[in-house]
């Protein structure tokens, strides 16, 4: 149980590189490199076991991966149903046709790959061989937004939430943490159609200890109640919300936090409901100004002529900093104190159009 | 499945009955390419034999039950060839052959590239090039996970061939040693702007594919008996290397003036052209005009 113990610190400490402060990011990285911990310790490790123990009870499963089995743990569904499991080598996009065949044929087949190449290089394999033809390609797109830090533009999503939501016939999930991402899988099993299904890191932060058994893909989850405005989160950002929300009650000011966890189809009856009842919403996400929750949102606030005050909080339209990801998250405002900061403007703004 | 050998009565009856469904096919192309105003005669008529071979003596299917899960796929990659495709789909008994006559129409099932969620009997939409080769290995996956015992056929253009992701199916299908991946080329020489092997050449054809671990047969796409006799040398469908069938053919088989000429690849015929043209399909396929695409 020693070993236990200590596992858990260095996960806690990868979760401090990777997710928190600046201070943080100072520690050094080979402390992080995740080598020796075990699979539970590290959330983002869960899908590959959660399909494997799916897998057991349901004979549709089969699982594919582009020659990254080890680092996002396919390898355990791998390890236990081998003759469900292929991995197609460097070749993304026939990863997701190959999908695309295997579920015509009655099965129920998870692609997982970086998001940057699932939702950018295998985009049109998406829509016209997954979403148009109603197959049920569950897209596993893990390493979302700027996650892999210095890895660079190339190895980024942040417009894959504004593409994936552009195609008909396509549900696009959002995990906040390994909890959730277990349950996403396992409501994904019979829901119609293809999803894609956007993972950051794996090391990200508990947001849920447990999943409420009402959790249902396309319903909003309202983690906090607040009446001075509501925060709309998605993903990899829902924790630092819910850690703002702390620091601003500390002040006086009661957040709403809402987990967008599906971007679409989006829930429209919680974001009207959160516009009538706080007066304020602030979305926030780990993906381009453009196109993603913020604008959905906003889209929905325009068209009912809501009228409230209402900010997009993101990354700008721009091609990220170097650095690694929790100086980036602090660099761009995306930490727990730069959506206070973000978070107090708009309340100010509030204040001015209330007066 | 089992052809009845050559020079045999019964090889000759399933050979001019192919004959007369090939002819149905380029008819059939030509009546509703005019309904359409606009279609791919060309490359439906070098594929005029191999799908009349494919779907009234090859493939197992049960036309009242489309979703069969032990059926052959057949994937058509080069969706572009659908309009020859509906036809037959009809003529066999997956739809009624009037719906047809809406064909393009505002709301019609049938697009010029085919739609797998309202055409019965289409096992895969298709149109975007160079899919089809991995649809079709994830199919046969699919048959291998589930122990079942179809093939999965699919028809390819030669000018798709540029697309890179042919190529990683190419490499999957061999690593995977899909036996039951049956993939046949087109290969009328011809893509939209010119002679493949002037714009993007993909000779030695056979031996690239033999390179990436497939077993080739190579015949004459418009020999209905040598198309038989391939068929019938086919490796069981078990583990063990893919088969590529490249169909040696002329684009625009069947109607003098398209064939070899790239100009046809889309096209719309009228008035004294359009009947001139069914009169010369009706009439049978006539012998090779020399000086055609390769020369």
């Amino acid at each position: 149980m020693a070993d236990g113990a200590r596992e858990e610190t260095v996960g806690q400490e990868i979760s401090d590189v990777f997710r928190g402060s600046a201070a943080a990011a100072d520690v050094p990285r080979e402390k992080g490199t995740g080598k020796g911990i075990s699979a539970t310790s590290i959330p983002a490790f869960v899908a590959g076991e959660t399909l494997a123990d799916l897998g057991d009870s349901d004979p549709r499963i089969v699982v594919l991966t582009a020659d990254l089995a080890h680092a996002n743990r396919t390898i355990d569904f791998a390890a236990r149903h081998p003759d469900r499991f292929f991995n197609v080598g460097v070749a993304e996009q026939n990863m997701v046709s190959i999908a695309a065949g295997l579920a015509s044929t009655g099965l129920v087949p998870f692609a997982a790959t970086f998001a940057a190449y699932l939702a950018l290089l295998t985009c049109e394999q998406l829509r016209t061989d997954c979403a148009y033809t109603g197959m049920p390609v569950r897209l596993l797109a893990h390493h979302s937004g700027m996650s892999l830090g210095f890895y660079g533009t190339s190895h980024h999503a942040l417009e894959d939430i504004a593409i994936t939501r552009a195609i008909a016939d396509l549900t696009v999930v959002c995990a906040a943490d390994a909890n959730q991402l277990r349950a996403i899988l396992r409501r994904s099993l019979d829901w119609p159609g293809a999803m894609y299904i956007r993972l950051g890191r794996g090391r990200d932060p508990e947001v849920y200890s447990d999943v409420p058994d009402d959790f249902e893909i396309g319903k909003a989850a309202r983690l906090r109640e607040g009446a001075d405005l509501t925060i709309v989160a998605t993903g990899s950002e829902v924790r630092a919300c819910l850690d703002a929300a702390d620091s601003l009650a500390a002040n006086g000011i009661e957040a709403r936090v809402i987990d967008m966890h599906t971007v679409d189809p989006l829930d429209r009856d919680e974001i009207l409901a959160a516009a009538a009842e706080t007066g304020a919403i602030l979305t926030v996400e780990e993906h381009n100004l453009a196109g993603g929750l913020g604008s959905a949102v906003a889209e929905t606030l325009a068209e009912a002529a809501a009228g409230v005050p209402f900010r997009r909080h993101g990354v700008p339209d721009e091609h990220v900093v170097i650095g690694p990801p929790a100086a980036l998250y602090n660099h761009y405002r995306l930490d727990a104190a730069g959506i206070d900061s973000v978070a107090r403007d708009l309340i100010g703004a509030k204040g001015h159009h209330d007066g | 499945m089992n052809h009845p050998p050559r020079e045999t009565p019964e090889r000759e009856e399933v050979v001019e009955r192919l004959r007369d469904r090939a002819k149905f096919v380029r008819l059939e192309t030509v009546r509703l390419t005019r309904i359409a105003g606009a279609g791919h005669y060309t490359a439906t008529f070098s594929a005029a034999e191999l799908f009349a071979a494919l779907y009234y003596a090859e493939l197992r299917y049960r036309p009242e039950e489309p979703d069969w899960p032990d059926r052959d796929r057949f994937v058509l990659s080069k969706g572009h060839a659908a309009i020859g495709l509906y036809p037959i789909l009809a003529d066999v008994g997956f739809f009624d052959g009037a719906l047809l006559d809406n064909y393009t129409r505002l709301g019609s099932a049938f697009g010029d590239h085919p739609d797998m969620r309202k055409v019965p009997g289409a096992d895969f939409s298709s149109g975007s090039l160079g899919h089809g080769l991995s649809i079709s290995v994830g199919m046969g996956l699919g048959a291998r996970v589930q122990d079942r015992s179809f093939r999965v056929y699919c028809m390819m253009g030669d000018g798709e061939l540029s697309e890179g992701q042919v190529w990683e199916a190419a490499m999957a299908a061999g690593q995977f040693q899909l036996g039951s991946l049956i993939g046949i080329v087109d290969r009328n020489h011809l893509s939209i702007d010119g002679n493949t092997e002037s714009i993007m050449g993909v000779e030695p054809l056979a031996a690239r594919f033999q390179s990436f671990g497939w077993k080739v047969h190579e015949v004459d796409g418009h020999d209905l008996d040598a198309i038989l006799d391939v068929f019938n040398a086919l490796d069981p469908p078990d583990v063990g290397a893919p088969q590529m069938v490249i169909a040696d053919t002329v684009k625009g088989r069947g109607v003098q003036r398209m064939e070899g000429d790239y100009q046809w690849h889309v096209g719309n015929l009228v008035g004294e052209d359009y009947d001139d043209v069914i009169a010369e399909i009706e009439s049978g396929l006539r012998p090779l005009v020399a000086g055609g695409a390769d020369g």
